[in-house]
This record gives structure tokens, sequence and C-alpha cells, in this order.
């Protein structure tokens, strides 16, 4: 709040202790926080703090979490992480598909989140694509469409390739199945997941090192996929 | 007795009389008679002045039924009191009065007055008698007064007819005598009656003005008013009998007596069984009265058994306890059933006979007098003329059995052909034969009397044609005459021997059959395990051996409800009603009985150890079964089976309601324990450790700082997982688990579920073995891997950590298995089973228990998806859970 080049943060919770807790989390002067505890409230908070990014629970007392995100994705591209408990999968993939770029399971410990919110950011701040992504020992270049795994050129079919490249491109941030689908494949095969799974196994064959602990391509149970962006 | 002289304490079976007298009066009405000994006496009159004193002192009285017969001193009598509408019921197109029994049971006084307990009914109305009615009212424990004259007791009935010369046909059971709490004896000289009866102030109903004639006579009156009044004073006699017993008054007591009286179903029946209700009342002895079928009464079986019914109906009424036993002779089994019951006494009737009858057979009562040993024999005389005739006529009414006859005839004739045409071969003597052939033939064929008939006509055929002369009946030698009487006398002998083996024979298959069905069904209802079993076992049973069809209705609620009928039977509202009130009144109602008899179907009720359970309804095929004492008896015996299974079935059902109580009881209370303690644990540690940086973290150091910290971020991980397990256990409880079921990679399973532990895992080795090739399995990968973070869970907890937790997977043709296996201590062998119970855990030492919870959660989530899971113990130590789960058939290899 002091500074106005801090990354504006708003907290959409309507839980008072989850709250005061986030903020006490976050107030670590890399931030300056905002709060809102409703969805119109959040709405219009939006329009008047012009946040760097949102972070929403998706149970709100006047309107659903989803409706939020598709209402601010009319208008911003403002990264929207969203908090949710355990049991709502299918809320998770409805708020990706209508736009949220994360999402965080509740109880979740601050660390986890704040490195949520730094790769949101960065990639929303981020102007210009990089050619290269080098992440831990994986060297990736899209000008050339080439992989390196520590170091060896590894190859791989045109479909995983571009299944490899989406990942890259949207590093640490989670795609639902049929956000892949639908950009892979195209909108006629959303309701074929196993070709996603055969091309993901066979990826991760090419790229793990041990494809049970997979350290890169992560799965999001009963959402989708990340590939893990920092190390 | 004899004890009771010497201590004065009551007997035990006075005390336990009274106590019977008083539990049975709990709860009933108490009824108050009005005795009179003529119409006319001033009961109802009397009965109503008590009434209005009785309002006067504030109990609720009513007037159920009162016929004041337009006397105006009656009807003054009625203002004031409350009267319930009489109910009419249309009888051949005139709606008649009558007492409406609904409405005094809806209304509930405390006294109802009804008048004329001797009154039959309207056809059509719920019971034949209004003593019913009112039995009925006490029942539900409302006090009846009621009017009633002396004449109309079941056992004065024959002396008031030979008194008066009038017999009177409304009659009711001594026992009410006995029932009413009190008697009002209604009296005035017969002089002052007549004198009334000149006035016009007594009601005759017009049509019997003149038989009443006859009956206001001063010496009919006198003798009516002193049997009134001997009776009233015989009830006090016993009061005071009672009285002196409960209280221990030595006085003299009367031997203990018990009365014998035999039915057969001679149209003498009714007035021996009179008479020995009155000898029985003077001796104050319990009386029994049997029937005793042998195999040779079954020639008038048919024309008896309605007398045999009535009879017995008769002496119950009159308060005998009543017996039906077969034997093969009256005199042996009567005497053998006296013994055995301790009588005193057997009432025979004289018999009157002609000598050379007496003479061919000796009559019953010398057969008795013969056995008896100690026991006394009464004779008594009976008048009978009227009877026999009755007897006869009964016999006549049965159709005459032509075809017998004629065939009888033929045979007959056949014989004299046959002889006639050998006659060239054969010498006289044998042609006897061939007609005696002939009579054995009949004999066996037919019935008594047309084999008598070919025996006669075999003689006369004999004679007619080969014996000389011959073509006449004239017989020129009389040595014939010798063999004319042979023939006749082997032809009666052997066709009475039949006639006798057949009606043996007979009695012996209806009790055959009889024994067989009900073993049958004794046998079908053992089997049965479920009420509708035993439902459709009854009621089979009955149609297969009765040729009945039946309904059976339980209570459902206030109500009856058909639970189960033969095909086509049903029932409308007012069979119902009916049904519904054989079951309140715990007694038999509709065809056949008193009550309610205009109904189609014959209801019992499904009594067992004083409790009603339902109502079996029967419809039996032909109108004589009703009153057939046999066929009831095997409906009561059905009824009493039936009643039996049922109650077995509710026992058994109460007994396995327990068991789930106590089973959830126990479920309970351990979600009770894992809750208080799984909950409550970890918040222990969270809230400990975080007070302590709050109250004290300037005192400590980082490494303690740190310590309480880690602590407290562990244990919420402890608690979240227990939150997360309860729900998924709720939902899988209450069927709220939707699969979301996608195909999915085995690897991503194990990867999903391995990530989710992550942090735990670090320092431990986990050894995957998954075949290149898997296929993709149908599933719903968020909680399989739930299952999977729980397996490995356990694993964690309790097995070692040098050693490695094994996940591997496999297919076989139909399902993918897919096992985790640890080395830990493994799990006693009996245990196994009962690790996937709810709150089940194995005793581990504190704090290394998990919630009980995990397991249960897993083979939920197996099961819902078609799988199977199950534990074993490894060789080496350790435990394997093993999951199938079943690959979809294109999948499959």
């Amino acid at each position: 709040m002091q500074d106005n080049k801090l990354p504006r943060l708003l907290i959409v919770d309507d839980e008072l202790p989850i709250q005061r807790f986030l903020h006490t989390a976050l107030d670590t002067g890399e931030f300056s926080l905002h709060r809102a505890e409703t969805g119109h409230a959040a709405l219009a908070a939006t329009v008047s703090v012009r946040p760097d990014l949102i972070l929403l629970d998706l149970g709100l007392p006047d309107m659903d979490g989803v409706k939020v995100i598709e209402r601010v994705r009319e208008w911003s591209q403002v990264p929207i992480i969203v908090l949710s408990v355990r049991d709502r999968e299918d809320d998770k993939v409805k708020a990706l598909d209508a736009g949220a770029d994360d999402y965080l399971t509740k109880p979740f410990g601050v660390g986890e989140l704040l490195a949520r919110i730094r790769v949101a950011l960065r990639r929303s701040l981020q102007q210009t694509p990089e050619p290269v992504y080098i992440i831990d020992e994986l060297e990736i270049d899209l000008a050339r469409r080439r992989l390196l795994v520590r170091g060896e050129e590894v190859q791989l079919t045109p479909t995983e390739y571009d299944l490899l490249r989406l990942l890259v491109i949207h590093a640490g941030k989670v795609l639902t199945h049929r956000q892949i689908l639908k950009q892979i494949w195209g909108a006629g095969y959303l309701d074929q997941p196993h070709i996603l799974r055969v091309n993901i196994s066979n990826l991760r064959h090419k790229i793990e090192k041990d494809s049970s602990r997979p350290r890169y391509i992560l799965t999001e149970a009963g959402v989708g996929y990340r590939l893990k962006a920092e190390y | 007795m004899t004890t009771m002289e010497n201590d004065n304490r009551p007997s035990p079976e006075a005390m336990l009389r009274l106590a019977k007298a008083e539990e049975a009066e709990a709860g009933r009405g108490r009824l108050k008679l009005f005795l009179g000994y003529a119409p006319g006496v001033g009961k109802t009159y009397t009965m109503l002045e008590v009434a209005r004193q009785h309002k006067r002192d504030g109990r609720d009285v009513v007037a159920a039924y009162v016929e004041s017969h337009g006397r105006y001193e009656t009807d003054a009598l009625l203002e004031g009191l409350e009267v319930i509408a009489k109910t009419l019921i249309d009888y051949q197109g005139v709606k008649l009065p009558e007492l409406n029994i609904d409405a005094v049971l809806a209304r509930k006084p405390q006294v109802a007055l009804v008048d004329e307990l001797a009154h039959t009914n309207v056809p059509g109305s719920r019971h034949e008698k209004r003593w019913q009615d009112i039995e009925e009212i006490l029942a539900a424990g409302i006090d009846v007064y009621t009017t009633v004259n002396i004449q109309h007791f079941e056992s004065l009935n024959d002396v008031v007819a030979q008194i008066t010369g009038v017999t009177v046909r409304e009659t009711v059971p001594d026992r009410l005598l006995d029932l009413a709490a009190e008697i009002r004896l209604v009296d005035i000289p017969p002089e002052d009656l007549l004198q009334r009866l000149r006035e016009g102030k007594v009601y005759i109903p017009e049509q019997i003005a003149r038989a009443t004639e006859n009956f206001f006579r001063d010496g009919n009156l006198i003798a009516l008013r002193e049997l009134s009044l001997r009776r009233a004073a015989e009830r006090v006699d016993v009061e005071m009998l009672s009285y002196m017993e409960t209280r221990a008054i030595p006085g003299p007591w009367p031997v203990a007596e018990r009365l014998l009286v035999c039915v057969s179903g001679s149209p003498f029946g009714e007035k021996l069984i009179r008479t020995t209700r009155r000898l029985a009342n003077t001796l104050k002895a319990q009386w029994f009265a049997v029937y005793i079928e042998t195999p040779g009464s079954g020639k008038y079986l048919q024309e008896n058994r309605e007398r045999v019914w009535r009879d017995l109906r008769l002496a119950e009424s009159l308060g005998a306890q009543v017996a039906t036993l077969t034997a093969t002779s009256v005199a042996g089994a009567a005497v053998d059933y006296a013994v055995r019951h301790n009588v005193t006494r057997i009432v025979v009737g004289k018999p009157d006979r002609s000598r050379w009858r007496n003479f061919l057979r000796p009559p019953l009562v010398d057969e008795i007098i013969g056995l008896s040993g100690p026991i006394d024999v009464h004779v008594v005389s009976i008048a009978h003329k009227q009877g026999i005739k009755t007897a006869r006529a009964m016999a006549r009414q049965r159709p005459f059995p032509w075809t017998g006859y004629v065939e009888s005839f033929f045979l007959v004739a056949g014989a004299s052909l046959a002889c006639k045409l050998l006659q060239p071969f054969l010498a006289q003597t044998n042609m006897i034969m061939i007609y005696l052939l002939a009579v054995v033939a009949a004999s066996i064929r037919l019935e008594q009397r047309p084999a008598l008939l070919s025996a006669l006509l075999g003689v006369l055929a004999f004679d007619f044609f080969f014996v000389p002369p011959f073509l006449s009946f004239a017989v020129a030698d009389t040595e014939y005459l010798i063999t004319f009487l042979a023939l006749f006398t082997v032809g009666i002998v052997i066709s009475t021997l039949m006639a006798k083996v057949r009606e043996r024979a007979e009695a012996v298959r209806t009790r055959e059959v009889q024994t067989d069905s009900l073993y049958c069904l004794s046998r079908d209802l053992a089997a049965a395990a479920r009420m509708e079993e035993v439902l459709a076992a009854v009621i089979r049973n009955s149609t297969e051996t009765m040729n009945a069809r039946t309904v059976v209705l339980l209570p459902e609620g206030e109500h009856l409800e058909i639970k189960d009928a033969s095909q086509g039977l049903t029932l409308d509202m007012k069979e119902c009603a009916v049904a519904d009130w054989a079951f309140r009144n715990r007694q038999a109602a509709g065809h056949g009985t008193e009550t309610l008899n205009s109904a189609s179907l014959l209801y019992l009720p499904l009594r067992i150890s004083g409790d009603v359970l339902g109502t079996l309804g029967v419809s039996l095929a032909n109108e004589t079964g009703y009153r057939d004492s046999q066929t009831r008896r095997l409906l009561e015996a059905f009824a009493t089976q039936t009643a039996m299974a049922m109650e077995r079935i509710q026992l058994s059902r109460q007994a396995e309601q327990a068991n789930i109580l106590k089973a959830r009881e126990n479920l309970e209370r351990a979600l009770l324990n894992s809750i208080s303690h799984d909950l409550r644990s970890p918040l222990v540690s969270i809230a400990g450790a975080l007070s302590a940086l709050r109250d004290t973290a300037q005192q400590r150091n980082d490494q303690a700082r740190r310590e309480l910290l880690d602590t407290a971020w562990e244990e919420a991980g402890r608690l979240n997982r227990f939150v997360t397990n309860l729900l998924d256990m709720t939902r899988l409880e209450a069927g709220e688990l939707l699969l979301k079921k996608e195909a999915c990679d085995v690897q991503d399973l194990v990867g999903c579920a391995l990530a989710a532990l992550d942090q735990r895992l670090e320092k431990r080795r986990v050894d995957v073995s998954l075949p290149a090739g898997l296929p993709l399995v149908t599933m719903d990968l968020v909680l399989m891997t739930q299952v999977l973070v729980n397996l490995l869970d356990n694993a964690l907890k309790y097995a070692p950590p040098q050693h490695p937790i094994e996940i591997s997977a496999h297919t076989d043709e139909k399902s993918l298995i897919i096992e985790v296996a640890d080395h830990g201590p493994g799990i006693p062998d009996h245990d196994l089973k009962r690790i996937f119970d709810k709150f089940y855990r194995i005793p581990v030492p504190e704090g290394a228990g998990g919630t009980g919870l995990g397991l249960s959660i897993c083979k939920g989530i197996v099961e819902a998806h078609g799988g199977t899971i199950r534990a074993d113990n490894r060789g080496g130590g350790g435990i394997r859970i093993t999951m199938r789960l079943p690959l979809p058939e294109e999948t499959g290899r």
C-alpha cells in the first residue's frame, strides 16, 4: 500500500480467520494487500484496485466463485489462484476452465502459496516469450524444436513435442484435460482423455528418471497436469 | 382342605381364584342384573330408579337401550338421562331398532343401561344375541345394568317349560349370572302382578298374547317366583362360601365334586346337559362334557355331527369343559377320561329300548357301571318320543341310493343266469356258492342295505329257479329252509362286517388326512424363515388339505391389513370389519359363529400366549364344513400353528434387531472414542506448541522454536488426514460417493499417491515395480489415490523405517492387481478380515495407532469400483494388501 510499485494482491475469502492468516502470512513486504469478503466486493475491488493477482476462495456467500472468474475474465487477464477444499474437484476444473491460473487445496502451507504466487506473477509480468526454457535438467529450445535431457538430445514425436511445448509455455500452471485436449488435438477429442494419458506416459518415460515418481510432469488427480517450474 | 382345619389360613386355591377373579375384573366393566320372575314385575322401572340415583351421585350414566313400552312412569324416569340413539336395522323391508354398540363404545360412559338381556337381535346385527353385545360393552370397561327374567337362563329352560308349558326360546348362558357383580332381585307378590296385568300395566306383544294367557296363572307365577328367589339365594350362598373360604373360616366344605356327561349326538343330549349343569351347580362341582367318536358311529355321523357340535357348544356355554375323543368303546373311553380327570360322578341317560335289543347289545349304562369302579353313575330319565321322530325324519331326508339297489338286483340276476347256463354241469350245492359269490360281491361293492337286498334276492331266486318245484316260491323239501337261512345269514354277516370295515377305514382316513395336513403345515412352517413364507405356507396348505380359500390379516398401525390371500380372494369393507372384530375381541367371528354371522368368511384370531397376532379368514368349499367340529378343530389347529410360527419369526426378528442395535451402539461408541482421541490429540499438540511459542518464545532458542513449530505442523497434517477420512467415510456411508471414472494410467496413480506423501516418504525406500505396457484402467483417480495413500500411510506407520515398502501391479485376464507390501509386524491371522471393519484397530502402542477408518474407506472405495481388497501376512513378516480392480472388456488382454 505504501509503495505503489509493489504487486497488488486481492485476497477474496469470507472467513475472517483465514483472511487474517493470509494477511499475516503474505505481509512480507513483497506485496501490497487488499481484501474482499464477498463476490460482489471482489468484482468491485478488481476494478478499483486493479490487482496484479487475485487469491479467490470458491465458497463465497453471495455468488459462485466460478462466476466471479468468468466476470473478471470478461475484461481482464489478471492471474487468479483459486483456494478450495479437497472434495470439490469438479469446482476446481470448472474454475480452471473458466480461466483461473492455478489452484491450491486447503489446508496448504504458506511456502507453497508464496511459490505459486511468484510463478503466476512472473508469468503475467513477462512480456516477451523466451525461446529457450531450462528447468533443472531439462532444456527445451522452442525455436529449434529441440529437447535436451541431462545434456542429451531426446527424440519426440510431433504430438509429444506439442504437448511438452504447451506445458512448458504454461510452466507452473495447471492445465486441465480439456484445455490440453482442445489445444493439441482439437475440440473433437474432448471425450477421449486416454490419448492424452498415453502421450503423457510416453513423454514421462523419455524425460523422467523414474516415471513412477515424476519430477517434471505432475499429475493433478482429477484435474489435469502441470509442469513443475521451480527448482 | 385338611391342612386348613389345622391352621386358619385360606387355601392357596381359594386365594388364587380370588386373585384371578380380581384380575379378570380389572379393566372390565361390572355387570348388574335386575332379575325378575315374569314380565311386569318392574325390572326396568327399578333399574331406572337406581340409575337416576347414581346419576344424582355424580356417575356418568347413559341409557343405551331402554324400552318403556309406552308406560308413562317409565318414560318419566327416563327424563334427565342421556339416551343413546338406537340403530335401525333393515330386516325384510322393516326398520327395527337395536342397541347401537359402537355409539356406546364411542361414548364410553361409566354405566350403560341395556334393557332385556335375553333379547335376540335382528339378523344382520353384529351379534346374534344381546348378551353378546353386553359382553363386548363390559370388555370395554363400561359397567352395564340390565334386566332379565329367570326363565331365560339356559339351565332353567326346560324346568320352566315343564312348569308353565311355554317354551322360552330366548335364552342366555348361566355364566352371565355368575359374571354379574351384583344381582338385584325385583320381586312383587303374584297377586299384585296379576292385578297390574288386569289393569293393563304390563306390556305384552300382541302376537304372543294368547300364549301368555297360560303363562300368567297363579301356580306358574308362584313356581317362577320361587325359582328366581332360590337362584338369587344360591348366589348369595356362593358369595358367602367364597367369603368364608378366603378368610379361612372353617365350615362344612363340600367335597370337591367333578361331573362328566357324554354327548352322543342323540336328541336327548340337550336335556342331559342341562340336567348335569343343574346337578353340578347344586354340588358346586366342575363338570365335563365329552363326545366320544367310535368307528361304528360313522353311519350316523353326518346327521349327528351338527347336533354334537351344538350340544358341545351348549355345554361350553353352561360352563363345562368339553372334549372330543376317538375310541373303539364309548364306555371304556368315558371311564378312562373320568379317571384321568378325577371325575366323581358320571351322568348317563336312562335307556328306553326294547328288551330284546338290550339283550343283543348291552346298554351303555350297564357298560359304564361295569367299568366305573369307585365313580358314581347318575342315571337320568329322558323323555324321547319326539326325539326319535326327528331322528327318523332326518334319516329319511337322505337321497335314496337307487343305483345300489338296481346293481344288487343285476348281480343276483347275473348269478341266476350263470347257474342256468351251468345247470347241466353243476350240483345244486355249488349253485348256492355262485349266489354266495354274488352276495359277497354286493357286500364289497355296495352299501349295507343293497347288500342285504342281494342276500334276500339271492335266496328268493335260488328258491324260484333251482329248488323244486321250479319257477315257484314253494319249497318241496323243508330241508332247503336251512340252506336259505344259511345263505341269508352269511349275506347279512358279510355285508355288516364290510360296512363296519368301510366306516372304520373312512374314520381312519379322515383322521389320517387331518394329521397329515397338520404335519405338512407344521413342516412348512418350520422351514419358513420369513413372515411372507409363513403366510404362503398357511394359504397353500389350507387350499391343499381342506380345499379352503384363506386370507391372513395382520395389524398395521391402527388397522388390520390383508397380508396374503388365496388367489382371487378379496375382502370388502364389511368383511374387513368382521376380521377386525375377531382380532380385537380375540374370538372367532363371521360365518358359522354366533357373531356377525352374515359375513361370508369365518374369521379366527391368531392367538398365542395371551396375545393376538392377526386374523385368519377362511372360506370353505362346502357349507357343512363351518359347523363340522372336525373341520373347526382342524382350522383352530391351523390358526394356532400359524400363530406359533409367526411368534417365532417375530421373536427371531426382535433378537436380530437387538443384535443390530448392539452392533450400532458398539460402532457409535467406537466412533466417539475415535473422534475424541483422534481429533483431540493433534489439537492438544498444536495448541500446546502454539501456546508455548506465544507465551514463552523469548526464553527459547531457535532450535526449540523450530521443534515446536514442526510438531504443530505435523499434527495439523494428521488432523487434516483424519478429517478427510471421516468425511470420506460419511460420504461412503451415505451412498453419496459418486465415482468419476476415467481411463487412468497405473503409473499415474502410483505417482499421485507418492507425491501426496512426498515429505513423509523422504527418508523411506519405496520399491515400485510396474511392468511395461499395463493397460489403462477405468477408475476414479482421486479416490484410488486416496486408497493408495491410506495403504502407504499404514505401511509408514507400522513398518520399521529401514525396510522398503513395495508397490507392484500386474494384470490377469479379468483384473488389475495392485499390491502394497511392507515388512512390519503383520497382523494376527484371525484379525485379517476385521482390519477392514470400521474403527477396528490392531492393538498397538499408543501414538502409533491410526484412526481405524483408513482401511474401511479403502474397502468402500475399492468395492465401489467393483473390486476386492484383502490382507495377507507375508512369509517373512509384514503384511501384503492386494487389490483387484476389474478390467473393462475392451482394454483387457
